[in-house]
């Protein structure tokens, strides 16, 4: 294919000139006032680019166009959740009375705002089968922090708190898993996964005893497969005391099906940048947010949201004298929170189920339609991911899984996840999700089954690959050797004062 | 249903091809006894017109800054949003984008990002800055890890002029972490006794200016941290560091703040975006993302997440934090808002803050009204002392149509009559005139 012709772009500031200004910028119309005298010392060099509205549009609506996202074409990035950002969601969380509020203001101020808070928290309840939602995680990494600090709280209010010091994290784990349990102050012991994929219950049994704070159980797995003993794991985990946290990566597999509260699970994280639909924003805001059962409630973080049953209307308890305190400054990612009530209450009770089910249709679609040339790591029905092993391709024909990722964007898509879980050689990880019509899978398909062709008869178009984008293969390596980390000008400009 | 695509005839296709009779079948592997076998009880489903009108409906429940003279900063500020910073971060290839990690497909976001790295650094006054973090507070808490990391002490001490909030979540991690926090008193508005600290702190952290409105002395802060050996944090305004000497004149060695003022939304507080600027020497243990520029195989430049090992999904509980999002969407408002503005523009904004600020603090000296730190210098804040109690002037206020500013009672003992005042470049004369008669009219 030929190489796209697109000049490389320059860096904003060597398209700076200076004196010239991007914005109408309001300015005060109150007296001048003497600098120094208000303030003392003053500042006395800033370098920021200067240039004018039409070129900073241009800029950056070029660079747009060397990003992909989902508007642009499929992204079947597992464990991701990339699912379509629907626009009635943007329209609705950029609604004045919503984005020029100040947390700090008095609550009697903002009560549509509490009231956004308290619907998103009973329907995540609902949906969850949770007794309690807090919305204050920032990410889902974040949850799963906050998460480990209320379990931390339980067992210190039992008198455990010296005793219990290690967190359980299966090998498939996601890496946010042992980060969070490091930082929480826990050491970490990996418990194995079994040939089926599931968890090794007899390893299980053998990790368990009075020093276990915690499990932290991903489910579905990150192997895309149902944990089926879940409900035995939970119960072999509270036998010792422990507690079993549910990493809520894939809930999209569960939405409207099954409830992670009636599985057992004392608490879990929900990515609601992923299952519900928030904007991932090329890496973040995530949108987090946790459910727990009533014995954890104590330690929520504080302010506590509550509908208040006396009278309807929506309040904040600061008075909680067990709370593990504030895990964010204010009431979380608001504004996230407002699209993704927008899209709960777009399928509500009627339609729930429907994202599961055809999450999980498209990923065993998918599995089913590449089964010849990418074989699933185990064969099962999948949820709604699921993982595929090259190999097969590494081993005969020296070509990797990274080599089929790089050569699908050739083809002008999105490359699943690679390399991940860590337990499956060259596994591709991929994830439909529900919003991707059959169309869509088909071509997708068509060119994985095309690539694995070219990886047999002419494996160098896959090791050169991608040659279509704007560069090519980047050298890590010398990014790491040689930091170079942010712009740096020649001359060092004054300030017109 | 809403936003899935399939036809009848797609599934019935796609369940002949995967070889099940119904998509019930594929969830084989879920115990009948754990399936919902009953529709939950949440509202109804609302159709598009529905939804718009619902949250519209609480929305304008909210008494917001488009219908209220604004004068509540504390941390995040009505400030002005040029309309390019909305319009070129809804793009979609931007907005609908995921972390890059196939950097041949993201080179446009991984040049913002370089380009952020790059303003922050330089609006900070330091080596380098990362990819950015959940908000100010987390921001906070994330530096004071890092500085018991890299010292092996576990205090950490923090002025009490610092954010109520920012010190609250920093309780939470250090409870969390096994680190000791130790408050720095204030007097007369200002951190000035250091005395405490010793050869167990980990690091000093101060905020500049500080939640009182205050411009801190950074010098005397600085020196206290080196004396001990302790690393100097600063949580800094980037808008008052547009005018006043950057942190990293102050040799600070880890700046930290919250990116709002720069062209995002207050939101309720949130989504923000989180800053973390640091001298070089830390740069392969700080938390989160970082971009750096380098090349493919035919020399061409590009850009790349770079110092991976560092982070949680390659040295899982070995990594520097748990951090996985970061706020790239928010970091790119920060650096269309730079760019809109450039150093002389972004000099304005904070200019007319001081000017708008500098006649506000004498326009409300009002009725006994008057200045509860009156020697210190500010940049954009005041504290205004009351001869009533300051929730009921705020209350009053609010009924005539300003948002007055935030009572301090609830976070500093004894100052139950004292306002926090912010002024924005986006009052005018008129307004905090008025801001005076009707508060001399509730006095």
């Amino acid at each position: 294919m030929p190489t796209k012709k697109v000049q490389q772009p320059q860096l904003i500031f060597d398209k700076s000139s200076p004196g010239r200004i991007g914005c109408n910028l309001p300015v005060a119309d109150t007296p001048e006032v003497d600098l120094s005298a208000a303030l003392g010392d003053l500042r006395r060099e800033l370098q920021l680019p200067e240039l004018g509205e039409l070129d900073v549009v241009r800029h950056f609506t070029n660079l747009s166009h060397l990003n992909y996202g989902i508007d642009t074409g499929f992204y079947p990035l597992g464990s991701c959740s990339m699912k379509y950002n629907p626009r009635i969601n943007e329209r609705t969380a950029g609604i004045p009375g919503f984005t020029h509020i100040h947390p700090m203001q008095p609550p009697a101020t903002v009560p549509g705002a509490l009231e956004v808070l308290a619907q998103t928290q009973e329907i995540l309840c609902q949906v969850t089968g949770f007794d309690e939602i807090t919305l204050q995680p920032l990410a889902g990494a974040h949850g799963e922090l906050t998460c480990l600090m209320l379990i931390k709280a339980f067992h210190a209010e039992n008198g455990e708190g010296d005793q219990r010091t290690v967190v359980l994290v299966p090998d498939s784990a996601h890496g946010t898993n042992p980060a969070s349990a490091a930082i929480c102050g826990y050491s970490v012991k990996t418990v194995p996964t079994d040939t089926d994929g599931g968890c090794d219950l007899n390893a299980l049994r053998a990790a368990l005893g009075p020093d276990v704070a915690a499990f932290m159980v991903t489910n579905p797995s990150t192997l895309g497969l149902f944990e089926t003993n879940i409900r035995e794991i939970c119960d072999m985990v509270h036998a010792v005391g422990g507690q079993v946290f549910c990493d809520g990566a894939n809930m999209n597999a569960m939405v409207g099906t099954t409830r992670p509260g009636d599985h057992g699970f004392d608490c879990m994280h929900l990515n609601l940048h992923k299952t519900f639909s928030t904007p991932h924003g090329g890496g973040g805001p995530g949108c987090g947010a946790i459910g727990l059962k009533s014995h954890l409630e104590p330690y929520l973080p504080v302010p506590v949201v509550r509908r208040s049953r006396a009278s309807g209307s929506v309040e904040l308890d600061y008075t909680r004298p067990h709370s593990i305190g504030r895990v964010s400054a204010y009431f979380g990612q608001f504004l996230m929170e407002v699209r993704a009530l927008t899209y709960l209450l777009a399928f509500g009770r009627e339609h729930m189920a429907d994202i599961s089910r055809h999450a999980v249709l498209n990923a065993n679609y998918i599995k089913a339609r590449l089964k010849d040339v990418l074989p699933a790591a185990h064969d099962r029905p999948c949820m709604h991911e699921c993982v595929l092993t090259a190999e097969k391709y590494k081993r005969e024909y020296g070509v990797r899984a990274l080599d089929i990722s790089k050569r699908l964007i050739d083809y002008g898509f999105h490359p699943p996840t690679n390399y991940f879980p860590l337990i499956v050689p060259e596994a591709l990880m991929i994830e439909p999700t529900e919003t991707e019509c059959k169309e869509t899978l088909d071509q997708f398909c068509d060119a994985v089954i095309a690539i694995c062709e070219e990886a047999r008869t002419n494996p160098q178009l896959l090791h050169d690959a991608p040659t279509t984008q704007i560069v090519g293969r980047l050298d890590e390596a010398a990014a790491v050797k040689n930091l170079d980390v942010r712009f740096r000008s020649a001359e060092p400009s004054k300030l017109n004062v | 249903m809403p936003y899935i695509p399939h036809t009848e005839h797609d599934r019935e296709a796609m369940l002949a091809t995967i070889g099940v009779r119904s998509i019930d079948d594929l969830f084989v592997d879920i115990p009948a006894e754990l399936r919902l076998n009953a529709p939950l009880e949440i509202p109804s489903a609302k159709n598009e017109y529905e939804l718009y009108l619902h949250l519209a409906h609480l929305a304008r429940q909210n008494l917001d800054a488009t219908r209220l003279d604004w004068y509540l900063g504390a941390g995040l500020y009505d400030r002005y949003i040029p309309s390019v910073v909305g319009a070129l971060i809804s793009r979609g290839e931007f907005l609908t984008a995921y972390t890059p990690y196939q950097p041949e497909f993201s080179q446009g976001y991984l040049q913002t990002i370089y380009e952020f790295q790059s303003m922050i650094a330089e609006v900070y006054g330091m080596d380098l800055a990362n990819a950015s973090m959940y908000d100010g507070a987390t921001s906070m808490a994330e530096a004071a890890y890092l500085a018991s990391a890299v010292t092996s002490r576990s205090r950490i001490a923090i002025s009490q002029g610092v954010h109520p909030h920012f010190r609250q979540v920093l309780d939470t991690y250090a409870w969390a972490n096994s680190l000791q926090v130790e408050t720095l008193p204030l007097m007369n508005g200002a951190t000035r006794d250091y005395s405490t600290i010793g050869t167990e702190t980990a690091c000093v952290i101060v905020q500049y200016p500080n939640f009182l409105g205050t411009i801190e002395d950074l010098h005397a802060a600085k020196e206290a941290a080196q004396e001990a050996g302790a690393l100097f944090v600063v949580v800094a305004d980037p808008v008052a560091c547009a005018i006043l000497p950057p942190p990293g004149e102050f040799d600070a060695d880890i700046v930290v703040g919250e990116g709002q003022p720069l062209g995002v939304a207050m939101g309720f507080g949130g989504p923000l975006v989180g800053l973390f600027a640091c001298k070089e020497k830390y740069v392969r243990r700080i938390p989160g993302r970082i971009v750096g520029r380098t090349h493919d195989h035919l020399g061409r430049p590009g850009y790349t997440m770079t110092l991976r090992t560092r982070e949680q999904d390659i040295r899982r509980e070995k990594a520097t934090s748990n951090i996985c999002t970061n706020e790239a969407l928010m970091a790119l408002a920060n650096t269309v808002y730079l760019s809109a503005l450039g150093k002389n523009g972004l000099r304005s904004v904070a200019e007319s803050t001081v000017r708008n600020t500098q006649y506000a603090m004498k326009a409300l000296q009002v009725k006994g009204a008057k200045l509860k730190f009156e020697k210190q210098r500010v940049f954009g804040e005041f504290a205004l002392e009351l001869p009533k109690p300051a929730h009921e002037v705020q209350k009053r206020l609010i009924d005539r149509g300003i948002m007055a500013g935030l009572p301090l009672g609830d976070y500093y003992a004894g100052m139950e009559s004292v306002l926090l005042v912010a002024v924005t470049e986006t009052r005018s004369k008129a307004q905090i005139d008025r801001f005076a008669t009707e508060l001399s009219e509730v006095l």
